[in-house]
């Protein structure tokens, strides 16, 4: 068990929270003589009738004297016989919510405070929420003010009853429920006389003995994120960093992502002594027996079960004033590394009551919701609940250097997004190479009706005769299954073009011959197919004149379009951007199909010069 | 094997400096020679190594330390070979403001406003403090990364919200950050750290037979002749220790007996009165501390 325990103490506003700690502190002769006359004289002064108003020892910023109530998570630390404790008194008004948060980022455990009186209150269940979000695994439910109801154990179980059904849809370790008067000490340091029915620990017991360790944790391997690079001269380089999991010895094997680079280790500090092994939360410097490109932000790793990635899919706690819209530029800050990262949607938010998934554009202050972050580059993570360093995160306001939310990454990432990219032994060269060919994705693209399928499917045939092996991707035929649930909205059809673009790729990797016959009419998701494919991309520019293609309408579509019976039609209700460069351009009203089939031919063939 | 409870803070303080080192353009490690200040130059050298700090340590020297807090300063600056700024605010010197005369002025230009001279002066983005959560009620509010706008004020209203280990160092030119490595450290965790780890100290913190004087209910040490005997008063030769090291007319001693490492600890351990009520300063009303941050103390 450890010797120290982390914990926070939150609930709703005048539940009686650093009441409670000032109270426990008190009694346990846990205050320093001149800290205790403090209380007293700030008592006599300050509450209602000279009692002695434990929370005066917490609420240590003016504002929160002057006003009666908590603003910042406070900080303090007592010992018993039996254990160390650190406790973060947390505010309980909504406004702070965020400086609640902190605290629950801190602590192995919460105290949440309940009025028996009042039930489980709307900022109650918030805090368990993001007590949960934070990674806190166990739970007491002190129910206070018990002598308000005569420390009656029927309203004790009705509470009961109602915090079992909060807390039945979280992860939770351990849960204890305590009937406690916070301003007589009922059940704080010493077990009530007045409650006989209650058969558990008083709270301070109870916090003495509890287990905070996390039974049933996922391994997540050796993991050590890189704070900084020590070169004190030529002969030695080490990275500095914290062990987060996992443990470490000199001459095994560490891998260095997000390059994948591997080294064996040389030698290890930790901090100004050299050891052969080093263990989790060891600040540590490490050696390799190689020069390996290694900088802040890289993650030293062994059997790790991470991924690394460009897109992060999170639970984010909003703590701006700012409210969040997809879209915007932020750093985001996760381990050692900040990345510049852009919120490309909101999933939905949380229901703070019930946990419901609401749908939601624009995110508020102190809500809580599923997002989506694209990240400029790719980066180390790994889903917070198996690793805490390296799925937590930050957002910071670009311009006002705010911290504007905090997430976690809560689950492993979809299935294209995940892990490193496993390298095969067999590679696109070694497949092409039997193929004789150069891979290639032809991308055609114009107007419905300007001849782009029947020119690919001609171009097709061609290229199978020269003894070529291709494959021809047609619009209408992947709508029909891998992207049949896609619509033709704008956003369904970039989606559309994207995932056309990372098959061709993969085709490419076969070593094939890709053809794909595609209207395309954004010049942004052209770009977007390019970067995906890259250099085997080769853009075919079918500029068949409009008047021409709606002339030929060879599926009727135009006359729809032109009645209105079909929205976003392009080239009459939706734009078509030509492409300014393509490789190569034709006019299918001016040649025919065979013609235009040689000059593709001609064409391609100058390009595959030019490149070597 | 699980870490103990000094081994846990040891890691906490080592991992911020290294974020710091790492992130902010020019930190500095303000160093006041007290015992936290001994802690966190212990802690430094450990954080980098094999490498020497990559910042410089500074000294806000208000001239009326004790002598063998200097010659301390001194011997430790050059055995470690570290960088030491000291900074005086030689206008408050020129004005000849001192302790006995100015109250409370003399701890706002000779410390506030030396510290605040000295940052602009150096243009530092981040100072390091041995500041803990422990010590009094408003720095148990406060963040271990601590912004202060332009003036060096704080807003402990607005204080960014700290996750994790995720520290926000973002901040405008002119902007600063104090940075208080020690916040989860206590009194006892500091004493019992030392202990350990054998870390050299000012010898004023053991127990001696040193002149003082019975003042205003605390026992003043009579460090050098500026110091005048008000009617009535009379240097005795006592047994006495500090618990907290500062300008000397404004430190009061404990009697005591405890004159090695160990006793220190042991009798720590059993402390019935919280360290600051050593410092005359803090003799004030509640809020005092709050009130100085938010004008530029440290």
């Amino acid at each position: 068990m450890k010797d120290l325990l982390k914990f926070l103490t939150c609930g709703s506003v005048d539940d009686g929270k650093s009441t409670l700690i000032g109270h426990m502190l008190y009694d346990a002769k846990l205050l320093y003589t001149d800290q205790k006359r403090a209380l007293e004289m700030d008592s006599r002064l300050k509450s209602r009738n000279g009692t002695l108003d434990y929370s005066l020892l917490l609420d240590g910023l003016m504002a929160e004297r002057e006003q009666g109530i908590t603003i910042d998570v406070a900080y303090r630390y007592f010992s018993t016989d039996n254990r160390s404790f650190i406790v973060a008194d947390a505010p309980g008004h909504e406004e702070y919510t965020r400086n609640m948060a902190v605290g629950a980022s801190f602590a192995d455990l919460a105290v949440i405070l309940v009025d028996v009186a009042k039930g489980v209150q709307r900022q109650t269940r918030r805090h368990i929420r993001i007590c949960n979000l934070m990674g806190i695994r166990h739970f007491v439910f002190a129910v206070n003010k018990m002598d308000l109801v005569h420390y009656d154990k029927k309203y004790f179980d009705e509470v009961v009853l109602e915090i079992e059904k909060i807390t039945a849809g979280f992860q939770v370790e351990s849960a204890c429920s305590i009937p406690v008067s916070a301003t007589e000490g009922d059940n704080i340091n010493d077990t009530s006389v007045r409650m006989g029915w209650y058969e558990g620990k008083p709270l301070l017991a109870y916090l003495e003995q509890v287990d905070v360790s996390s039974g049933q944790k996922e391994e997540a391997g050796f993991v050590m994120p890189v704070q900084r690079v020590c070169r004190p001269n030529s002969e030695y380089r080490g990275f500095q960093g914290q062990i987060e999991s996992g443990s470490i010895s000199v001459s095994s094997e560490v891998t260095v992502l997000p390059n994948g680079e591997k080294a064996k280790v040389k030698s290890i500090y930790r901090g100004d002594v050299l050891v052969e092994t080093a263990e989790a939360g060891w600040p540590v410097s490490i050696a390799f027996d190689r020069e390996v490109d290694v900088s802040r932000g890289c993650v030293l790793v062994s059997g790790f079960s991470g991924m690394v990635s460009n897109m992060i899919s999170a639970r984010l706690l909003w703590m701006d004033d700012e409210p969040l819209i997809p879209g915007k530029n932020y750093f985001v800050k996760l381990g050692t590394k900040t990345t510049p990262g852009t919120v490309m949607s909101v999933k939905y938010k949380i229901d703070i009551n019930d946990g419901r998934h609401v749908p939601a554009d624009v995110i508020y202050k102190n809500e809580i919701a599923d997002c989506q972050i694209s990240l400029s580059e790719k980066i180390v993570m790994d889903k917070f609940s198996r690793c805490e360093a390296m799925g937590g995160f930050i957002l910071t306001d670009r311009v006002t250097n705010m911290t504007s939310a905090c997430g976690v990454i809560k689950h492993d990432l979809r299935r294209s997004d995940n892990l490193v990219w496993q390298e095969t032994d067999v590679t696109r060269q070694m497949r092409s190479a039997q193929k004789g060919q150069e891979p290639l994705t032809l991308w055609f693209t114009g107007l419905s009706g300007s001849g782009k399928s029947a020119l690919a499917n001609a171009l097709e045939k061609r290229l199978l005769a020269l003894g070529r092996h291709t494959m021809l991707l047609d619009g209408d035929n992947v709508r029909m299954g891998l992207c049949r649930n896609l619509g033709f909205t704008q956003q369904d059809r970039i989606e559309n073009i994207r995932r056309v673009a990372e098959v061709s790729k993969l085709m490419n990797d076969a070593g094939l011959i890709v053809l794909t016959a595609f209207i395309s009419p954004y010049a942004q998701d052209r770009e977007n197919a390019r970067t995906i494919i890259g250099d085997n991309f080769v853009e075919i520019y079918v500029s068949t004149p409009l008047e021409v293609c709606e002339k030929r309408d060879v599926k009727g579509l135009y006359a729809k379009a032109r009645k209105g019976e079909i929205p976003n039609f392009t080239g009459i209700s939706s734009a078509y951007e030509p492409p300014s460069n393509p490789e190569i351009q034709i006019d299918t009203s001016t040649s025919t199909l065979e013609q235009a089939v040689e000059r593709i031919i001609e064409r391609l063939e100058e390009i595959q010069k030019h490149k070597k | 094997m699980a870490q103990s409870y000094l081994d846990e803070l040891e890691a906490e303080a080592i991992y911020i400096m290294r974020e710091v080192a790492a992130e902010c353009e020019k930190p500095v490690m303000l160093y006041s020679i007290g015992k936290d200040s001994s802690v966190m130059l212990h802690l430094a050298m450990k954080a980098f190594y094999p490498e020497k700090p990559p910042f410089p340590f500074m000294h806000i020297d208000t001239t009326w330390k004790f002598h063998e807090m200097i010659e301390f300063r001194d011997r430790k600056a050059k055995e470690l070979g570290i960088e030491m700024i000291v900074y005086t605010n030689q206008d408050g010197v020129k004005q000849g403001i001192n302790p006995f005369d100015h109250g409370s002025a003399y701890t706002d230009i000779m410390k506030t406003q030396a510290l605040r001279q000295a940052l602009d002066h150096y243009q530092f983005t981040a100072a390091f403090g041995g500041g803990r959560r422990d010590e009094e009620k408003s720095r148990a509010k406060e963040r271990v990364f601590s912004f202060r706008n332009k003036s060096h004020g704080w807003d402990p209203k607005n204080q960014r919200p700290e996750m994790w280990k995720l520290y926000n160092t973002r901040i405008y030119s002119g902007e600063s950050i104090r940075v208080f490595p020690l916040s989860n450290w206590t009194e006892k965790d500091i004493w019992q750290y030392i202990l350990r780890e054998h870390i050299d100290i000012v010898p004023l913190y053991f127990a001696k037979e040193r002149p003082v004087v019975l003042r205003d209910g605390n026992l003043i040490m009579v460090d050098d002749e500026r110091m005048k005997l008000k009617d009535g008063e009379e240097v005795q030769q006592k047994k006495v220790r500090f618990r907290t090291l500062g300008c000397y007319p404004l430190t009061g001693a404990v009697e005591s007996e405890a004159d090695t490492l160990e006793e220190i600890v042991k009798e720590t351990l059993g402390e019935v009165t919280s360290e600051r009520t050593s410092r005359v300063i803090d003799y004030e009303e509640t809020g005092s501390m709050e009130r100085r941050k938010r004008e530029g103390y440290f």
